[in-house]
């Protein structure tokens, strides 16, 4: 087990072009680190540089210490679960998980209990004799998982791993991989581009875009604190909304209306003719349905609901809003780079399942004000993030994993023996 | 499938079928024809007589058959081990690495393999004689290594190319060197690949006759097609054709055996179950 630094990596591909682009990031020992981002971001050329597969243009690579840059991928001791698994298919799943002991001369019969210990582990007891080609799409994924366990390698790496399955089978294996890191303690680094595995997975997510780092902290923290416009778009489903808005006063015109800031807030923001507000779905309430205590805290709008969707245990609401052009320009760049649907100049909000809010009708909404975000539309950075509130929450979130940690591998003892 | 698709199909293959085995089948019913009996004007043997296989075995023709017989076994396998294993390593660079140059290799290995043997053969003979490689196993293998080796790089690059990557990349995570990844994981995946480039070579070496028949003067190096040229009947006035067609009868069962044996080799998809589903 152990560390992996990175700093001031770059990756140039031979055509001169720049996939990783100073990259500066530390990983602890033992901690579920994520990369992710858009498609073409450098996630998999960052993993492959850090396995050794592909050689670093410039910067340093330390795992556990030491300085690998110039090290055969077989000398680093990491194991690495690929996208498609890359199973040998000439072999019986045994000798598959057992190849890495295998290659390093480990004996017979502590081959055999090694691989019988991670086929417990992966329920893969009865599949061991089979070959790659008879197994369903989830047991492969485990055999490949199987491989990188056998040994005792220095990290975890993976590389979209759960990709190539159907849904109902990644949710599965996430809880899997998620229980398997927990126990045994093993530095993990995963490259996903699934929101939900990235929120739900990692004790601390890296977004990557263009090759560059945006923000490396807690789901949470890039949740409530992003840093700026392009990681609140990229976290969160459905994505934050994002709207036109100046600075009068204290209060943000809006297409929904003034929403009234603080006065610390209102004096961050000062200064710009345009502003982007940026709302998440959930922060919008059907008007009607709110306590009489929370009206306060937020304002009320009323508008024209384009469309509905109710869900069952939630609805949304879909409210067209005017924007001057050079916002439609942004934002239609955003979505493009997020790879998301067009995002049209329509609000997305979240209400209660029980609201009587019908498509074609005005309706009255209340918005909470208290989380929102303004970013300047320029630069793209978050003008009200409050760093100190971001860091606690990623506190928090350590502190959280050690306790899931210590449970997972003290699972065995009964409660208050210790 | 429609009974009548069936039908259609059961039809179409029986047709071409026989178009390809009547001229196996006569030679065979020719090769069972005594002397006198060939201009018999049927199709099959009026009686069934083993003469033509005594005279190429142990009768007259024999001291012309049997060293040719060695001859074409030793050169054409060991022509097709070396041109595979060679083929094997070419393959792999052309498959895996990129290094300036790679196209080139492969169309001058396309050029040398459609140029026409006839005009090389002559110069060669004269080459040969000065160097010392006239009638002899090494100056057969080389011309042999020139037909067969192109083939074998471009359809082994062809089999080496349908190796995901990634399986190697796997392997070195593993903790494989290079040469380890290539024979634990690489070679047994392109064995299909080696068989069928094997067999192929194999083959074209077998064939060969122009080179055979030029190069080599005495039963020292002579391979059968060469042979069978120069067999003469039991008198002046007769023909050999019942021996020749014995001798065609002989060779094509080694390529038969072959293609049985390895048969179950050459199936293809062992990639199967590789990479996701
Ligand atoms: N062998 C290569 N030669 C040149 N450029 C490359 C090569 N491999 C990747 N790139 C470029 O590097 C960039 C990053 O690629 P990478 O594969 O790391 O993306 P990714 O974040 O893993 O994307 P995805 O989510 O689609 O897998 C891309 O823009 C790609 O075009
Ligand atoms: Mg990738």
């Amino acid at each position: 087990m152990a560390s992996i630094e990175m700093q001031h990596i770059v990756k140039q591909y031979g055509d001169g072009f720049p996939a990783v682009n100073d990259v500066s990031l530390d990983i602890a020992d033992g901690e579920f680190m994520i990369l992710v981002g858009p498609s073409g971001c450098g996630k998999s050329t960052l993993l492959r540089m850090i396995v050794g597969l592909e050689d670093i243009t410039s910067g340093d690579m330390v795992i556990g210490g030491k300085r690998v840059n110039d090290l055969a991928p077989r000398d680093r001791n990491l194991s690495m679960v690929f996208q498609n698994y890359a199973l040998y298919p000439h072999m019986t799943v045994f000798e598959n998980i057992a190849f890495p002991l295998r290659l390093s001369k480990t004996p017979d019969d502590e081959v055999r209990r090694r691989v019988n210990d991670a086929a417990d582990v992966l329920e893969l007891k009865e599949h061991l004799e089979r070959k790659p080609a008879n197994l369903s799409g989830g047991q492969r994924q485990r055999v490949a998982m199987g491989r990188a366990i056998v040994r005792q390698a220095e990290a975890f790496l993976f590389d979209e791993p759960l990709s190539n399955l159907d849904a109902k089978l990644r949710g599965q294996m996430r809880t899997e991989i998620s229980r398997l890191q927990r126990r045994l303690g093993i530095t993990t680094v995963y490259v996903t581009h699934d929101q939900t595995e990235a929120m739900t997975l990692g004790d601390r997510v890296c977004v990557l875009r263009k090759g560059k780092i945006q923000q490396v902290a807690s789901p949470r923290e890039l949740y409530e604190q992003p840093v700026n416009l392009f990681v609140a778009g990229f976290i969160g489903s459905p994505p934050m909304n994002f709207l036109p808005a100046s600075l009068e006063g204290t209060a943000l015109q809006t297409p929904f209306g003034a929403i009234e800031l603080d006065e610390a807030r209102a004096e961050k923001v000062r200064g710009r003719d345009l502003l982007l507000v940026g709302i998440r779905p959930e922060y919008f309430e059907d008007a009607s349905l709110v306590d009489e205590a929370k009206r306060p805290v937020g304002s009320t709008f009323t508008a024209r609901v384009d469309v509905t969707e109710w869900l069952g245990d939630s609805q949304y609401a879909y409210i067209p809003y005017d924007a001057p052009q050079a916002v439609t320009d942004q934002l239609r760049e955003l979505s493009r780079e997020l790879d998301s649907e067009e995002l049209r100049t329509q609000a997305i909000v979240s209400i209660d399942a029980t609201s009587r809010i019908r498509e074609g009708r005005d309706a009255e909404f209340w918005l909470d004000a208290r989380k929102i975000h303004v970013f300047d539309p320029q630069t793209g950075e978050n003008l009200t993030r409050d760093a100190e509130a971001g860091a606690e929450l990623t506190r928090m979130a350590a502190q959280d994993r050690v306790d899931q940690v210590d449970e997972a591998r003290g699972g065995a003892t009964p409660v208050g023996a210790g | 499938m429609s009974t009548r698709k069936k039908v259609l199909w059961w039809v179409g293959g029986a047709i071409i079928v026989v178009y390809a085995l009547f001229p196996i089948a006569w030679i065979i019913s020719i090769s069972l024809k005594a002397p006198s009996d060939i201009a018999n004007g049927q199709f099959t043997p009026t009686n069934v007589s083993w003469d033509n296989y005594e005279t190429i075995l142990t009768g007259s023709a024999s001291d012309l058959f049997l060293p040719a017989l060695r001859n074409s076994f030793g050169i054409c396998l060991i022509a097709t081990a070396i041109s595979c294993l060679l083929a094997m390593f070419a393959a792999y660079a052309i498959a895996r690495l990129d290094f300036p140059g790679k196209r080139l290799i492969l169309s001058t290995a396309l050029a040398v393999a459609i140029f026409p043997v006839i005009s090389i053969v002559t110069p060669l003979f004269n080459v040969w004689r000065q160097i010392g490689l006239y009638d002899t196993w090494p100056g057969l293998i080389l011309p042999y290594l020139s037909l067969t080796l192109p083939i074998s790089i471009w359809t082994m690059s062809a089999f080496f190319r349908e190796i995901p990557w990634e399986m190697e990349q796997a392997a070195q995570v593993d903790g494989a060197t290079t040469w380890q990844a290539f024979r634990k994981v690489i070679v047994p995946l392109a064995a299909p690949g080696v068989f069928t480039t094997a067999i192929i070579a194999f083959f074209i070496a077998w064939n060969d006759f122009v080179y055979g028949i030029v190069l080599t003067s005495t039963e020292a190096a002579r391979p059968v097609p060469a042979a069978l040229g120069l067999f003469s009947g039991a008198s002046q006035f007769e023909d050999p054709t019942g021996a020749i067609a014995a001798a065609a009868v002989l060779v094509t069962i080694p390529v038969v055996v072959l293609v049985l044996l390895f048969q179950r080799r050459i199936v293809a998809g062992l990639t199967n179950g590789a990479v996701k589903g």
